[in-house]
């Protein structure tokens, strides 16, 4: 049974999250992916405030296609973690507390995940039709002219997730790759 | 001479990208079917389960079944016999990209200046062409919107040609093992060996568009299929890396001769969305 999950999370919350959890996120995130995330670390390193306020939020790393007229979004499924790697965990210690993607994180990240206590979850890659049915508002508040890849705020009901790491080191991709390894001989 | 007129080309790409983007192929939806009656993994399948949940929305509603549609890629196999009329070529083909990407609703992913400004070209153009002459008079146009969370993870290597047919599926299971979950499993895996190194990679990257787990012809090589697709599923990587038995649907391998120093292997991952479409003129 998926737990239903108020967004955004909350420390007691965290608590309760556990690598292999399947959640619904109810709530509020944050769009960005790759040129955003550059200017949003680009305007921390310059000591200005990023577009919204990252603290205690969750980012979706997703790029979507247009929409349809009538419609609140385009498929809407998510994007390769791995690529955000490199300015996620500036995010992290500026108070990011979930992140949703898919793939593989980094040894850094996964620190910075348990040192500031933030999760990391995955959404099933390649089933962004299905995955914009949670989706039921969505506005872009920055970085407009980055088209597809512009910071949106989204709100979301019942948005299915996999927890892959939690605060307690956790990896579901290490652990499910193990329980159904079979060595060859 | 056969004519064929650029806007005919212009307007079959156009249609080819926005029903690729839409429906994925029976042959793919019928091998995620056959993978969620063979596994063990309830998170595995959980996973197959929304692939087809997710395949059935996009084909009703015409909703893309993944947000990345993908680099335009073209085949072409271009009758000797046939003249091209009313422009050329390759321009009516980036024009039915530009169109089918903005009239179906799909999601433009290129960016000119890959190493800096990368600023998006805002059409998906350009389109990546590969064309083969062949003889007839038709023009046959395969259409492969291809993403790149699997492209990201392709891999090319030249072996020596010592390290024989061990050394092609130690690569291989290698790739696929440091793909993991960034590929999004479970895979088509596209293998080339022999050419050159460039040709073994666009042999790769055809390899995908063979029919799901239909074997190479020459039995040989459908043996190494077999074997490579055991133990890329022994990884236990899983369909989205969460664990499971399902971590690639099918390995098709395509084999060219190659110079007596050489051992060219390439490897070109499709997800699975595995989508492509063909039209003959």
């Amino acid at each position: 049974m998926a737990k239903r999950v108020a967004l955004p999370l909350t420390v007691e919350t965290l608590k309760e999250l556990k690598a292999g959890d399947n959640v619904l996120l109810t709530g509020v995130m944050y769009v960005a992916r790759d040129a955003a995330h550059k200017r949003m670390v680009e305007a921390l390193d310059q000591g200005k405030p990023p577009p919204f306020d990252i603290k205690g939020q969750t980012i979706y790393y997703m790029g979507p296609t247009p929409a349809r007229p009538g419609r609140v979004i385009g498929s809407a499924g998510p994007t390769t973690s791995g690529r955000m790697d490199v300015y996620t965990p500036r995010l992290i210690a500026a108070g990011l507390r979930g992140m949703v993607g898919k793939g593989m994180r980094s040894p850094a990240v996964k620190d910075a995940l348990k040192k500031y206590q933030a999760v990391y979850l995955a959404a099933v890659g390649g089933t962004g039709a299905l995955i914009s049915k949670s989706i039921k508002r969505s506005e872009v508040i920055a970085y407009e002219e980055l088209g597809t890849e512009a910071i949106c705020r989204i709100e979301v009901e019942d948005f299915p997730v996999t927890v892959i790491n939690d605060i307690y080191g956790s990896d579901l991709y290490q652990e499910g790759k193990a329980k159904y390894r079979v060595n060859d001989s | 001479m056969r004519d064929i007129k650029c806007k005919r080309i212009t307007k079959a790409v156009s249609r080819l990208f926005q029903e690729a983007c839409v429906y994925l192929p029976e042959d793919v939806l019928t091998a995620i079917k056959q993978a969620r009656k063979n596994e063990e993994s309830p998170a595995a399948k959980d996973v197959l389960d929304r692939i087809l949940e997710n395949a059935e929305i996009a084909r009703k509603e015409k909703i893309p079944l993944c947000q990345d549609t993908g680099t335009a890629v073209v085949f072409l196999e271009l009758g000797q016999e046939v003249h091209i009329t009313g422009g050329d070529l390759y321009s009516a083909i980036d024009e039915g990209v530009r169109q089918g990407y903005e009239e179906g609703y799909l999601r433009k992913s290129m960016v000119r200046q890959p190493y800096s400004a990368r600023v998006n070209t805002e059409d998906n153009t350009p389109a990546i062409i590969y064309t083969d002459i062949v003889p007839g008079d038709k023009l046959k146009i395969t259409a492969m919107p291809k993403g790149a969370g699997a492209e990201n993870m392709t891999r090319l290597t030249m072996l020596l040609p010592a390290s024989g047919r061990q050394g092609i599926i130690d690569f291989v299971v290698k790739t696929i093992d440091e793909a993991g979950s960034n590929a999004c499993p479970p895979l088509i895996v596209g293998v080339g060996i022999g050419g050159t190194a460039e040709r073994t990679l666009i042999l790769a990257k055809k390899a995908l568009l063979r029919g799901v787990g239909k074997p190479n012809p020459d039995a040989e090589v459908a043996e190494l299929e077999r074997e490579l697709l055991k133990r890329i599923n022994n990884l236990g990587i899983g369909p989205m890396g969460y664990g499971g038995r399902t971590t690639a649907l099918a390995v098709h391998i395509e084999v060219l001769p190659a110079h007596i120093a050489s051992l060219p292997v390439a490897v070109n991952l499709q997800c699975h969305s595995a989508r492509h479409k063909e039209v003959v003129l």
